[in-house]
C-alpha cells in the first residue's frame, strides 16, 4: 500500500476514534464530580495578586 | 561580558546590514536592509550608554513597562490601521485616488497587505502581546520571565511591523494572502515568536497560583499554533540571500491547502482563541464577577481547538482540491459554530446580575458588543462555507463584510474594552479622563461597523446575483464592469462606516493619553505603589 493510502486510512479510523476518545475524555473530566470548588477557585484567581507577584505558591486545592 | 557581546552583535548586523543593502537585487529588500542597519544602530548606541549598568529585575514586581509600551503601540498602529482601511476603502469607490504620480506605492494594490497586516499583525498582534504579558503576569502571580525577553519581543515585533510595511509599498511579497511577507522578515517573525513563547511559557512554569487559568490556555494555543501555522506556510527557498524573491517548497492544490490551512486558522487562533484569552480575563475583570461557567470555559476551550484546525478548506470550495476536503471543511466550520457559540454564551452571562452595569458603564457595553459580535460572525462563518451558500458568496463583497465585522466588532471592540481597563491601572490613575468620550467612540464604533456589515451583505449579495444571472439562451447578463457600477453606492456607504470607525479610534487615542498627561497620578500608598497583602 502506497503511503498516503496508509496515512489515509489510518487517519480516518483510529486516529479520529482517538481524537474523538481524548475530546470526550475531557468534557468528562470537566464534569467530574467534587471539580466545582477547583474550578471556582481557579474562576476567582482573576481578583488576587492585582499588584504585586505572590511571595509564595499557593497550595493547590483538593478537588 | 554580556553586554560586550551585544554591543558586537549589533555592530556586526550593522554592517552586514550596510552591505547587503549596497549589494540588493531589488528595492524593497535594500530599504528593508537600511532599515535593519537604522535599528541595529540605534540598538548599538543605547546598550553603550547602558553598558555595566546592574539587571534590574525584582521578582516582587510585575514587568508592566512591556505592557504600557504595548498599549502605546497598540493605540498607534490600529489608528495608523484604521487610516489606511479608510484610504483602500475610498480608492475602490472612486478610483482617481490611485493618484498617478505615486502609481506603484499608493495604489490599491500596494496600500491592501499594508492595510491587513497592519490591523491584523500590528494592531491586533501588539494587543495579544501586551494583553498576554499582563494577564500571564496576574494569573500567575509571577514577574515576567527572562529578564528583558519581554522587551526583546516587542521591539521585535515593532521591527517586523516596519519592515512589513516599507517592503510592501515597494512590492515585496511572496502573494500569499495575510502572509506576503518576504523570506527573511519570515524568519526574524520565527526569531520572535520563539521569544514570545519562551516568555509566556517561563512565566507560568515559575506562577505561584497552582491553577493556569482559562485565560492563559487560550493564549498558549495561539502562540504555539501561529507558531506552526506559520513555519509550514512559509517554507521558502530564497532566490539570493541579497534579494527578496523566493519560491515555495509546494506547488499548485498542495500550496492552496497549506495557504487556507494556514490563513483559516490564523483567523481561528490569531483573531479568535487570543482574543478569547483576553475575553476571559477582562470580562470578568470589568465585570467584577468571576465568569458564568468555568467548565463551560474549558469545554469550549477544548471544543473550540479539536475543530478549528479542520476548516481551512472552506476557502476552496469547487476548485481543484478534492470534493472529500472541501466537504471535510464544510463539515467541521458547521461544527465550530457550537463551542463559538457556548464561549458567546460564557462570555455574555459573566454579566448575569450586573446587567445595570451595562447602563452605566460604557467599556462594559464596548464588550458586550464585542462579544456579539463574535457569535454574530461565528454564526455567518459556518453559514457562507456550506457549499450552497458559497457559492453565492465567494469572491464577493459579502465576505469582506463577514471578515470586517468580525475583526472591527470582535476583534477591535474587544482590544478598545481592554485599552480602556489597562490605561488607568498601567499608568496608576485614578480613572479614565472621560467616559463620554467613551461613549462617542463605542457608538461611533458601533454604527460604523453596522454600515460597513450591512452595505457589503446587499453589494455582496448583489454582484453575487448579478454574476450568475442568465439570460433565456443561457448568456451571462452582466458584464464584471457592470456589477462594479452597481456597487458604488454601496462602496460610499463603506467608506462613510471605515470613517466613523476611525473618528472613534482616533477620540480613544485622545482619551487615553489624556488620561496619562491630564490626572494626577494616585497618590502611591509607598514607594512602589504596593498595597499590603490582605
Amino acid at each position: 500500500m502506497e503511503l498516503y493510502s496508509l496515512l489515509r486510512e489510518f487517519a480516518d479510523s483510529w486516529a479520529l476514534l482517538m481524537l474523538f476518545a481524548v475530546f470526550l475524555g475531557v468534557i468528562l473530566w470537566v464534569l467530574r464530580p467534587g471539580s466545582r470548588k477547583l474550578h471556582d477557585d481557579a474562576a476567582n484567581s482573576i481578583f488576587r495578586n492585582d499588584k504585586k507577584p505572590a511571595a509564595e505558591t499557593r497550595p493547590a486545592k483538593e478537588a | 561580558m554580556w553586554d560586550y557581546i551585544k554591543l558586537i552583535v549589533f555592530g556586526v548586523v550593522a554592517v552586514l546590514a550596510a552591505i547587503a543593502a549596497n549589494y540588493a537585487h531589488d528595492l524593497p529588500y535594500m530599504v528593508n536592509a537600511l532599515v535593519v542597519m537604522l535599528a541595529a544602530a540605534i540598538a548599538f548606541v543605547w546598550q553603550l550608554r547602558h553598558v555595566g549598568e546592574p539587571a534590574h529585575h525584582p521578582q516582587t514586581e510585575y514587568l508592566d513597562g512591556v505592557v504600557r509600551a504595548g498599549v502605546i503601540a497598540t493605540t498607534f498602529w490600529g489608528v495608523v490601521g484604521f487610516l489606511v482601511g479608510v484610504v483602500i476603502a475610498f480608492q475602490l469607490a472612486f478610483p482617481w485616488l490611485n493618484i498617478p504620480g505615486v502609481e506603484g506605492i499608493l495604489n490599491f494594490g500596494r496600500l491592501r497587505p499594508l492595510h491587513t497586516s497592519a490591523v491584523i499583525f500590528a494592531f491586533g498582534g501588539n494587543a495579544l502581546i501586551m494583553s498576554a504579558f499582563y494577564v500571564v503576569q496576574r494569573t500567575t502571580a509571577a514577574r515576567l520571565f527572562g529578564g528583558n525577553l519581554g522587551w526583546f519581543v516587542f521591539w521585535g515585533w515593532q521591527l517586523m511591523i516596519v519592515l512589513a510595511a516599507t517592503s510592501y509599498v515597494l512590492g515585496g511579497t511572496q502573494s500569499k494572502e495575510y502572509a506576503e511577507t518576504v523570506w527573511y522578515i519570515d524568519w526574524w517573525i520565527v526569531v520572535v515568536w520563539v521569544a514570545f513563547l519562551l516568555a509566556f511559557l517561563g512565566t507560568l512554569w515559575k506562577r505561584k497560583e497552582p491553577h493556569i487559568y482559562v485565560a492563559n490556555w487560550f493564549y498558549l494555543s495561539f502562540i504555539v499554533t501561529i507558531a506552526m501555522l506559520h513555519i509550514v506556510n512559509n517554507l521558502a527557498i530564497p532566490v539570493s540571500f541579497l534579494g527578496s524573491q523566493s519560491v515555495q517548497v509546494t506547488a499548485g492544490v498542495q500550496d492552496a491547502m497549506i495557504q487556507w490551512w494556514y490563513g483559516h486558522n490564523a483567523v481561528g487562533f490569531f483573531l479568535t482563541a487570543g482574543f478569547l484569552g483576553m475575553m476571559y480575563y477582562f470580562v470578568p475583570k470589568q465585570a467584577e464577577r468571576p465568569v458564568f461557567s468555568y467548565k463551560l470555559s474549558i469545554i469550549h476551550f477544548w471544543a473550540l481547538i479539536f475543530l478549528y484546525i479542520w476548516a481551512g478548506p472552506h476557502h476552496l470550495h469547487y476548485t481543484a482540491l478534492p470534493d472529500w476536503a472541501s466537504t471535510l471543511g464544510m463539515v467541521f466550520s458547521i461544527m465550530l459554530w457550537m463551542p463559538s457559540w457556548g464561549g458567546m454564551i460564557n462570555g455574555l452571562m459573566t454579566l448575569s446580575g450586573a446587567w445595570d452595569k451595562l447602563r452605566t458603564d460604557p467599556i462594559i457595553r464596548m464588550m458586550v458588543v464585542s462579544i456579539g459580535f463574535y457569535g454574530m460572525s461565528t454564526f455567518e462563518g459556518p453559514m457562507m462555507s456550506i457549499k450552497a451558500v458559497n457559492s453565492l458568496s465567494h469572491y464577493t463583497d459579502w465576505t469582506i463584510g463577514h471578515v470586517h465585522s468580525g475583526a472591527l466588532g470582535w476583534n477591535g471592540m474587544i482590544t478598545f474594552g481592554a485599552l480602556y481597563f489597562l490605561t488607568p491601572r498601567l499608568w496608576n490613575r485614578e480613572g479614565l479622563y472621560s467616559l463620554r468620550l467613551v461613549s462617542w467612540h463605542f457608538w461611533l464604533a458601533t454604527i460604523g461597523i453596522v454600515l460597513y456589515a450591512s452595505s457589503m451583505w446587499v453589494t455582496g449579495i448583489m454582484e453575487g446575483l448579478m454574476w450568475r444571472e442568465v439570460d433565456a439562451n443561457g448568456f451571462l447578463v452582466n458584464a464584471f464592469a457592470d456589477t462594479v457600477s452597481a456597487k458604488f453606492p454601496m462602496y460610499v456607504v463603506r467608506g462613510l462606516g471605515g470613517v466613523m470607525f476611525l473618528s472613534g479610534a482616533i477620540i480613544m487615542a485622545y482619551n487615553l493619553y489624556m488620561t496619562v498627561r491630564a490626572q494626577p497620578a494616585k497618590a502611591p500608598v509607598n514607594a512602589n505603589n504596593f498595597v499590603p497583602a490582605e
